[in-house]
């Protein structure tokens, strides 16, 4: 059974990219063994938007409906966890029970109002954006969660690694969010080649001629949302245990929704790779980027912004599709649909 | 023979202007039945009524006994009626193949079988060779045919076609003609089509309904509709007879 299950796994994925992802996660699972903590750090922030990335591309990339607001599902997610560990002493995995199905939600809420009422495109979009910054002033007067003056977590020195509750070294968040990458990345396959997947496309691709094929639009739609901001609230629980702080100026703002999807769109909205690959571009090469500034003692506030500004423009003029595309073309993998 | 499509003094009216106006007609079971008329007749608006784009201001739309008219056009997919648009409209980023997958995927489970499925209709359509090519990259006559396939792989018991042989070359219109005959002999499909291009109709079509400025000015089989005086004057012309 196990064996079947493997061979349905892989089934389709050429030997070469079987191969190159091996090799990928074998130097992802050693790196903390070599990698220095600013390494380490820099490695958690590509695995988070890496994760995330593939979340909000389940919605964009295949069902077609532009989010602009993601950062309201990591919101939802950490301030849920962080609240529960806060006032009850709720662990994050138990909150993750909480936090998930409120992101959904809240993604539902949004999905069912401009579904139901034709809000389609840029105006979409915008919804998301609003019902975003909704959040981000609530939570600034919301006292329960300490309103803008912030939601502390508790911390104490990293004697051991307490994975219930997700106090530790962050090599722990560091594996943590590498098997929630890996496993997105087999769910998102699983979800383009299923009967969903295949009608989430034909939306993205016309929305009347796929209603015409009889594709209940509006469902599948909705679908991909929930199933997009769940996803996403994961990311969120991590990120409130991570830096064991959250202000709602800082979680919930548009920046953070942005910087949510410009891995996806470096490295190819719609692909299964891609949210992947632009996270390790995009945050690899800003750290770096960052570090190199830092060491040559130059302060230029804003380099990172300008940074992806450049790498953006660049992908858009260069490689429409992104770079996962045009990679998989020079490395001789045409693997269908990934 | 029965009707399976039935239209009952339908109307409808955009502002001012009254696109279809009391048309009354039914489509037997297994026929093949013509649309014609000139531009602007309010065949397209007729066939969007049918097909769920928007209801009827009046009157009712039966199809194998039951009333449609107001539904979505996905449910009515689902009855049974599969379309294609006058402006071809495939999934262009998808392959040839996956078009297909998506119309056979409407009444089965298994990507798999969807697939069989879509090659068997690929095959049909003559277009199984290019099936691992991006629709957007077929010509035209290929995605015309392309439009019927993932229309035909729904497997509806009617298939309304809007003007599918518009733009195509005579060679490209016989063949889809005789798949289209092929189709309705064999599996006993129910057609409704919306054409300009006589030569296809007449081949076709048991029997021809004529639209005028959104009513009906003749119908009937194809011999004595062309002879109808009305329909040379508002459509055919004097030298067509």
């Amino acid at each position: 059974m196990m064996g079947g299950f493997l061979s349905r796994l892989v089934d389709g994925i050429p030997a070469r990219g079987l191969i190159l992802l091996g090799v990928l996660l074998v130097a992802l699972i050693a790196a903390p063994l070599f990698a220095g903590s600013y390494l380490l750090t820099v490695l958690i922030l590509i695995l988070y938007f890496a994760y995330i990335g593939q979340a909000w591309n389940i919605m964009m990339g295949f069902a077609g409906q532009l989010s602009l607001g993601h950062a309201l599902y990591v919101g939802l997610g950490a301030y849920t966890a962080a609240a529960l560990y806060v006032h009850f002493g709720i662990g994050p995995w138990i909150g993750l029970l909480v936090a998930v199905p409120i992101a959904a939600l809240a993604g539902a809420f949004i999905g069912f109002l401009a579904f139901r009422f034709r809000v389609g495109g840029v105006y979409f979009a915008i919804l998301t954006i609003a019902v975003a910054e909704f959040a981000r002033v609530g939570f600034d007067h919301l006292t329960w969660t300490k309103g803008s003056a912030g939601l502390f977590l508790p911390v104490a020195q990293y004697t051991h690694n307490d994975l219930w509750n997700l106090r530790g070294h962050p090599v722990m968040f560091y594996y943590i969010l590498l098997t929630a990458t890996v496993l997105a990345l087999i769910g998102c396959r699983a979800l383009l080649q299923s009967r969903m997947g295949y009608f989430w496309q034909a939306i993205r691709e016309d929305e009347e001629a796929a209603r015409s094929a009889g594709i209940d639009t509006f469902y599948y739609k909705m679908v991909a949302v929930v199933i997009s901001a769940g996803m996403t609230s994961f990311a969120g629980v991590i990120y409130a245990f991570f830096y064991n702080n959250l202000f709602p100026e800082q979680v919930f703002h548009i920046s953070r929704s942005i910087e949510i999807i410009l891995g996806p769109i470096v490295g190819g909205v719609g692909t299964l790779f891609g949210p992947i690959l632009g996270a390790f571009i995009l945050t690899g090469l800003a750290e770096t980027l960052s570090a190199t500034l830092e060491g040559l003692g130059i302060d230029l506030p804003g380099a990172k912004q300008v940074f992806y500004g450049i790498c953006l423009l660049l992908v858009i003029v260069a490689l429409p599709d992104g770079v996962w595309p045009w990679l998989r073309k020079r490395i001789g993998l045409t693997e269908r649909g990934s | 023979m029965s009707a399976l499509l039935s239209v009952d003094t339908i109307s409808k009216r955009f502002r001012g202007l009254v696109a279809v106006d009391r048309l009354t007609f039914e489509v037997p079971e297994g026929g093949i039945f013509a649309v014609i008329g000139p531009n602007g007749a309010g065949k397209t608006t007729l066939f969007n009524m049918i097909a769920g784009v928007f209801p009827p201001d009046n009157g009712t739309i039966t199809f194998a006994g039951e009333r449609i008219d107001g539904l979505t056009p996905d449910k009515i997919c689902r009855r049974g009626i599969g379309r294609t648009f006058q402006i071809v409209r495939p999934f262009p980023a998808l392959s040839v193949e996956d078009n297909v997958i998506v119309g056979a995927l409407l009444h089965r489970h298994q990507v798999e079988a969807a697939r069989a499925h879509a090659h068997e209709v690929l095959r049909r359509l003559d277009l199984y060779d290019k099936r691992d090519q991006r629709a957007s990259s077929l010509t035209l006559p290929d995605r015309k045919r392309l439009e019927v396939a993932r229309a035909l792989a729904t497997d509806p018991k009617l298939l309304l076609l809007d003007e599918v042989m518009a733009g195509l070359r005579p060679t490209e219109t016989d063949r889809i003609v005789s798949i289209l005959q092929e189709l309705n002999r064999e599996s006993g499909l129910t057609i409704l089509l919306i054409e300009h291009v006589m030569r296809a109709v007449m081949a076709l079509a048991e029997r021809i309904l004529v639209m005028h400025h959104g009513a009906s000015i003749a119908e009937g089989p194809p011999e004595q509709v062309t002879r109808d005086p009305a329909v040379i004057h508002s459509y055919l012309g004097a030298e067509a007879v």
